[in-house]
């Protein structure tokens, strides 16, 4: 339905341009600013977590390297790896939906999604090995521990926690825009909502970026 | 005179018709009134757990709830007031109902956002209210830790959860606010010809993006610690305390801003209208609303003077504090000399303005004294800081959310509500409220402690009028309920512009059209441009 | 094509993805060798320039609008207020001779 008296275009209107709207160009730069104002609320929820980091690796340095020596650095690097490598398929994947390419997008969307869920897969794997090794923090966890190695590994599970909840929430996503791609509702007038699951694709990555060093790193060269 | 103030279309309240039309709306004037009554019930229940504080408080022992009772009713009364009333109240309400109109949008930027924001609300408050009704929670609504963390056997994890949920329904609605102030303006619309009412929301939506998710991974942490025995704030394997508190607070200190400043916006708007001028220095108070928000980040540890912070981090929030009051008195200042040889005109909402600006500004100087890190050590955890932040939440907040509530209601319902009755009505209000929290300064200052149930006998009369003022208070809002109802059924239809009134929302009609305008308009004018105003046409359709 | 929306070449993307696989092999090597005091911010160096590699260039920050721009700063700009003011707290504790503050 558009709106007639819309000085802009005369033109007959993309049968996605929503009715409030007066332009493909003013809805796509209306999602794409709203994803960027969402994902500084999400910095700011990780923040309250890197703050907590902050001042407990203050309040108990040795307990800190300690801790982090227990972490698997190879299988937190080779996540890295895996996420820096989503990052790019994502990207390809916009810049596809951009050029109105479906196969390309079906490819990207897809590559992206495995990479996703492998880096769930070591996680999970992870996770397990600390079960097994008692340093998940409560009753289980190993008494004669340092003072504050505790709060890091609750710090460690939050953390890379909610990270992998948001993961699996861009796993939902991908899936999401690949049935749409496959559909092939994505063109070059209209490809926002591909853009901005790439954007909060990008945000979960920076947010690893960040998590990769300050948790695994900094047992590596002893205390 | 005559003028064609029948309604000539159907408007948004009628078509189309039906419980499922409004429950899968995606009109933000309807999500508006849904969110309206959401938040009226809550002011109910937050007010019913008022009551009970004041009757236990009429005499000196504890003799009406059990301390552990007494302890739930006061967390309740906070919480669900803070997150279920206080901090949707105007945005989600006349926010959301007139923020796209004041701009000359047909709609917020993203209207099914706006319908999951109130759905969201809805689930965060029914979770709450179980954690209620499952035996309450006796921490204190400001949950803190180790108590709330480890040792209370109350519902902490329920309630956590529900502000949790509840926090991205505020996300949602300041989210939407800014993409659409940025990219929904009308043609000719600049920043500088909005209103002022729509600066404050903008200002309070920049408060909700940055704040509210530092208390949701905050709630969230409570809420694993408990659960899943994460300890973060276990001082038994080392946690700190304090780390929950400067977590907390981060956010809890701007949501008093995002209490106070949509109220600002509003007051801008009826002061300019009761004075029929323009505001007095427009971009000073616009831009106040910016710095509110912003300083306000920067002075939460003013809370945390006497819990264990440093003295010299004490001393920089207390410095910063006495900062953040200039933007408020920049204000303050201004609307005053807008009504300065205004044409002021004696009608209702004159009430509620002077009302919020006395009361405002008591609660506001009283804030500089809390603020004073030296006097704080005496007057923290006593009656003097319930005084000071009712004074402002309740004698600023909620007087100008009433306020604009019948500024606007005309406009929202098409029926303008009796005239005497909410003249008598505010009146009933500013008297009941001093009556209520005047003397809690003086029995704060003489030493009473907030958060308990008894207190030592020389403090009893304080007490006896504060409970009579609260019955007043109560019988006043009660009865501003009953005649707002009753003009939606009863009342006489509205005009289109009865206050005269500047401003785009008043050149459509009562109550409008779905889509807001026929044609997007193109603005030209100036704000407030009263000269050219047309007279209140009130009178017209006011027989009683 | 809509107004101007820039589409971003293979070859930024694989020079970008290079960068970032590049640095995150520096970070574990660094992260090795005992630099002392240097350690964090080093670390901290190469992870904000990774993330500023992502934000600029697979985000499209570069070719966004001053707005978006803003708005993409603002986040990490009001995280470090709560880091500097939060830890101006910790940091500063004793500092003024009063028994445990």
């Amino acid at each position: 339905m558009s709106n007639s008296t819309n000085p802009v275009s005369a033109a007959k209107p993309h049968p996605k341009l929503q009715s409030h709207f007066f332009s493909m160009d003013q809805q796509l730069e209306a999602s794409t600013l709203g994803m960027w104002v969402f994902l500084v609320t999400e910095v700011m929820f990780f923040g309250g977590l890197f703050m907590a980091y902050i001042v407990y690796r203050n309040m108990y340095p040795h307990a800190w390297v300690e801790a982090s020596a227990e972490l698997n650095w190879k299988l937190g690097g080779l996540n890295t790896g895996v996420l820096i490598c989503s990052s790019i398929t994502m990207a390809l994947a916009v810049r596809a939906a951009m050029m109105g390419n479906r196969k390309q997008q079906l490819i990207n969307i897809a590559i992206t999604s495995i990479l996703g869920a492998t880096f769930l897969v070591v996680k999970f794997f992870e996770y397990k090995a600390k079960f097994e090794h008692h340093l998940v923090p409560g009753p289980h966890f190993d008494p004669s521990l340092e003072q504050g190695m505790q709060i890091f590994f609750s710090l460690y599970f939050v953390m890379t926690g909610i990270h992998a909840l948001h993961m699996v929430i861009g796993l939902g996503i991908m899936a999401y825009i690949f049935i749409q791609a496959w559909k092939g509702t994505y063109d070059a007038e209209y490809f926002a909502p591909v853009e901005v699951s790439g954007l909060y694709w990008h945000f979960v990555d920076i947010v690893w970026i960040f998590l990769f060093p300050l948790l695994y790193l900094l047992g590596a060269h002893g205390a | 005179m005559k003028e064609a103030d029948v309604q000539q279309e159907p408007s948004y309240l009628g078509a189309p018709y039906g419980l499922a039309s409004w429950l899968l709306t995606k009109d933000h004037k309807r999500i508006a009134i849904l969110y309206l009554i959401s938040i009226t019930i809550f002011f109910a229940i937050g007010g019913s757990f008022a009551a009970m504080i004041r009757a236990e408080l009429v005499t000196p022992q504890g003799d009406f709830l059990t301390a552990d009772l007494y302890n739930k009713v006061f967390t309740l009364h906070g919480v669900v007031m803070i997150f279920f009333f206080l901090i949707p109240s105007i945005p989600a309400t006349l926010g959301n109902f007139f923020m796209p109109i004041m701009i000359g949008a047909k709609d917020l930027a993203f209207p099914r956002i706006n319908l999951l924001s109130w759905y969201i609300y809805v689930v965060g408050a029914t979770l709450t209210l179980a954690a209620v009704i499952m035996g309450g929670v006796d921490t204190g609504w400001t949950f803190y830790t180790p108590y709330s963390s480890v040792s209370s056997t109350t519902n902490v994890t329920t309630a956590a959860l529900g502000v949790f949920i509840t926090g991205f329904s505020s996300i949602l609605t300041g989210f939407n606010f800014i993409v659409t102030v940025h990219r929904m303006r009308a043609p000719g619309m600049t920043w500088f010809r909005m209103p002022l009412f729509v600066w404050a929301n903008y200002a309070t939506s920049l408060v909700m993006i940055l704040g509210t998710p530092v208390i949701a991974i905050t709630v969230l942490l409570i809420a694993a610690e408990r659960a899943l025995h994460l300890g973060i704030f276990d001082p038994r394997i080392g946690g700190d305390p304090v780390l929950f508190q400067h977590l907390f607070w981060f956010y809890s200190h701007p949501a008093v801003y995002i209490m106070i400043l949509p109220g600002m916006g509003v007051i801008s708007e009826l002061v300019a209208n009761v004075s029929r001028k323009q505001i007095f220095g427009y971009s000073f108070v616009a831009f106040s609303s910016l710095a509110i928000a912003i300083i306000g980040f920067l002075v939460w540890g003013h809370h945390m003077f006497v819990t264990g912070q440093s003295i010299y981090a004490g001393l920089v929030f207390s410095i910063i504090t006495m900062l953040v009051a200039v933007p408020s008195a920049v204000k303050t200042f201004n609307w005053t000399a807008t009504m300065y040889k205004g044409a002021v005109v004696w009608d209702s909402p004159l009430f509620w303005v002077l009302g919020f600006m006395g009361l405002f500004l008591i609660g506001g100087l009283t804030g500089l004294f809390l603020g004073a890190m030296g006097l704080d050590i005496h007057l923290h955890d006593t009656y003097f800081v319930v005084a000071h932040f009712h004074y402002i939440m309740v004698g600023g907040g909620v007087m100008a959310f009433l306020g604009g509530l019948h500024f606007y209601w005309p406009k929202m319902t098409g029926r303008m509500y009796s005239e005497p009755l909410a003249k008598v009505a505010s009146m009933l209000v500013f008297f009941g409220f001093n009556l209520t929290f005047f003397p809690q300064f003086i029995v704060g200052y003489m030493g009473m402690p907030r958060r308990y149930h008894s207190y030592p006998a020389e403090f009893q009369v304080f007490n006896v009028l504060s409970t009579a003022g609260a019955t007043v208070l109560g019988a006043g809002y009660l009865m501003i309920l009953l005649y707002l109802v009753y003009s939606v059924v009863k009342g006489p239809k509205a005009p289109m512009n009865p206050w005269g009134a500047t401003g785009l929302e008043w050149k459509i009609q009562s109550p409008p059209i779905t889509h807001n305008f026929h044609e997007t308009p193109v603005v030209t004018e100036e704000a407030y441009d009263y000269l050219h105003a047309p007279a209140p046409t009130r009178e017209v359709t006011h027989h009683e | 094509m809509s107004s101007g929306h820039h589409v971003p070449s293979i070859g930024m993307c694989v020079r970008v993805w290079l960068a970032l696989l590049v640095l995150t092999g520096f970070t574990i090597f660094i992260a090795s060798q005992d630099l002392g005091m240097l350690n964090t911010p080093v670390a901290l160096l190469v992870a904000c320039t990774k993330a500023t590699l992502v934000i600029v260039f697979f985000m499209g920050v570069k070719w966004n609008t001053p707005l978006t721009k803003t708005v993409a700063v603002s986040g990490f700009v009001w995280l470090l207020i709560l880091f500097f003011m939060g830890m101006n707290d910790y940091l500063t504790r004793g500092w003024l001779g009063v028994a445990g503050r």
